[in-house]
């Protein structure tokens, strides 16, 4: 048998109706919050740093702040697409459809990064009302906006199957991600640390990623684009690998 | 005849250790209506899961219309529906919505006059725009059934399909399956009502502590194990069977007044007549006699408790 579409896309689609039903908390309460970014660190710290590598402050942070935003909604809407069937019970109906390990990532997973995406194009359309945007290299700017949301889509999805309490879900993405991205040069450039500490840094993998997305934006990075490419498809074929252990073996999702 | 399913030397242990299943074998016709029976934690929705694709077997194969149901499982699955036991719903879909769902998630194109049809036939089209989690239960249940027959499945399974609804959605729900089987549908019912099973089976199978005990026409067990009882109402009451009755194996109710007497169908001799015959000569006088037939619950009961 062929590859079961319809199945795929009545996953994509059912979750793209969760989405437009919870819409408040999953594309407003994001803009507000980084409406908020733009005025604390934009406004407040820009008035003090003018520019970093020759970019104003304010649109300095601004692939940052995607890239923040991107990072916590792809892992929190996939960890909950696929924990909550699990948790309630229905999951029983995707274990036992004709329907292959893949077209069910490309269902949850595929949903969840165009939520991301979605995210991620609306807060660059707020950031344009704060500060002068420019994307030099729009076309890389596209390829990390959606590796990155496939990539830790992905992650999320894997954290959905491997939580068996909700507050696992949340202890990932608010322990480890939204620290390292605070700590990954989100907010400034890691060439402004002390020199033990910028090494300490290149160890933090968003460090990679917004530093990718910022050159797309602005041509200045703080480590080579392909090395952040490299970075970003590396983690996607680990989280693929880790994926394809869970299906094979049925981990937490089979007795 | 090549069966819907077959199960061969399945069994299922679990990480604990804990054996749920242990070397079934199982042959399911096509078309038929077959009631697997057993006491709680026998095995029954673990086989069901098995089955399904929803756990794993230790060991053992299942074939489906004679494909194996792991190496083939597109196949296989596409033929099944499953009614779990639990009401697991999508609390904030609405009916259409989640039944739709489940015909794309099984590989089939939109046909929305089939969904009504099915809707219609479980009467909840005027319910098909409301959210699942404003449904009553036995309407929960409804759902569940039209979300197994939305990929238009050859075999259906319902676990324990009665569990906590009321009189009148068993009985749709029997007409239902009955008019299912008309249609080519194989049935395969879990539940804890006999009368269930007796009202709809062809075949019955047993299960307790993870091992088949009985696969049997129903019809053909009922004759084979049931076993008969003659109730002698008594004109005067009496304290003790007298000792002249003692080989009959009588039983007299508490107020003395219905003397029992349980016999085997199958005997060359029921001993009846010379139970009378004994009776008269023991002076005894009664006004009224009557028989009863075993239930398949009577039966079941004797299965499972004979063999724990």
């Amino acid at each position: 048998m062929t590859m079961n579409t319809h199945a795929a896309r009545a996953i994509y689609l059912f979750e793209m109706g969760r989405t437009r039903r919870t819409l408040l908390q999953s594309i407003v309460s994001p803009v507000i919050s980084t409406c908020l970014y733009f005025v604390v660190f934009g406004s407040a710290i820009g008035s003090r740093i003018t520019e970093v590598d020759g970019v104003s402050y304010g649109a300095f942070i601004v692939p940052g702040l995607i890239m923040l935003s991107l990072l916590t909604q792809s892992i929190s809407n996939a960890s909950f697409g696929i924990y909550f069937p699990r948790f309630t019970g229905t999951i029983y109906e995707v274990l036992s459809a004709p329907i292959s390990p893949i077209e069910i990532m490309l269902g949850y997973v595929g949903a969840a990064a165009t939520k991301s995406i979605i995210l991620g194009v609306i807060i660059l359309i707020t950031a344009a009302f704060f500060v002068p945007l420019r994307i030099e290299h729009p076309v890389v700017m596209l390829l990390f906006l959606v590796l990155t949301a496939v990539s830790f889509s992905l992650f999320g999805f894997l954290i959905g199957i491997w939580a068996d309490g909700f507050e696992k879900l949340q202890v990932i993405p608010l322990l480890i991600i939204t620290p390292l991205t605070f700590l990954g040069g989100s907010f400034y450039s890691i060439d402004m640390l002390p020199p033990f500490w910028r090494n300490v840094t290149l160890f933090n993998p968003v460090v990679y990623l917004v530093s990718g997305f910022r050159w797309s934006f602005h041509g200045v990075a703080d480590v080579g684009i392909g090395l952040s490419l490299a970075m970003t498809l590396a983690f996607l074929g680990v989280c693929l690998a880790v994926a394809t252990w869970i299906f094979k073996t049925g981990y937490r999702l089979k007795t | 005849m090549q069966p819907a399913i077959a199960v061969t030397g399945l069994s299922k242990t679990y990480a604990s250790g804990f054996a749920a299943l242990s070397q079934i074998d199982l042959e399911i016709r096509p078309g038929e209506i077959f009631a697997l029976l057993g006491p709680n934690g026998a095995g029954k929705t673990t086989l069901i899961n098995i089955i399904c694709g929803i756990a794993t077997a230790s060991a053992g194969t299942v074939l489906v219309d004679g494909h194996d149901n792991v190496a083939a499982y597109r196949e296989t699955r596409s033929r099944i529906g499953l009614v779990p036991q639990e009401l697991t719903t999508d609390s904030f879909e609405t009916v259409w919505t989640t039944v739709s769902f489940s015909r794309g998630l099984f590989g089939k194109p939109k046909n929305p006059a089939y969904v009504e049809q099915v809707l219609r036939d479980l009467s909840l089209f005027d319910k098909k725009d409301a959210k699942i989690i404003t449904l009553s239960g036995g309407m929960k249940r409804r759902v569940l059934i039209a979300k197994a027959l939305a990929h238009e499945p050859r075999i259906l399974f319902l676990d324990e399909p009665s569990a906590g609804v009321d009189v009148e959605l068993r009985r749709d729900m029997w007409g239902l399956v009955r008019n299912l089987r008309e249609s080519g549908v194989t049935i395969v019912l879990t539940t804890h009502y006999i009368e269930e099973a007796e009202e709809m089976a062809d075949r019955v199978g047993v299960i307790s502590g993870g091992r088949i005990i009985l696969v049997e026409d129903k019809a053909a067990l009922m004759q084979k194990l049931g076993r008969k009882r003659l109730v002698i109402e008594l004109h005067s009451p009496i304290e003790t069977v007298p000792d002249a009755l003692g080989s009959y194996g009588l039983t007299l109710d508490a107020a003395g007044a219905e003397l029992v007497y349980t016999y085997d169908t199958r005997g060359e001799r029921t001993g009846i007549t010379s139970l009378l015959a004994d009776l008269k000569s023991a002076d005894i006088r009664f006004r009224d006699l009557r028989t009863e037939q075993s239930s398949l619950e009577d039966i079941f009961v004797g299965l499972v408790s004979h063999r724990t």
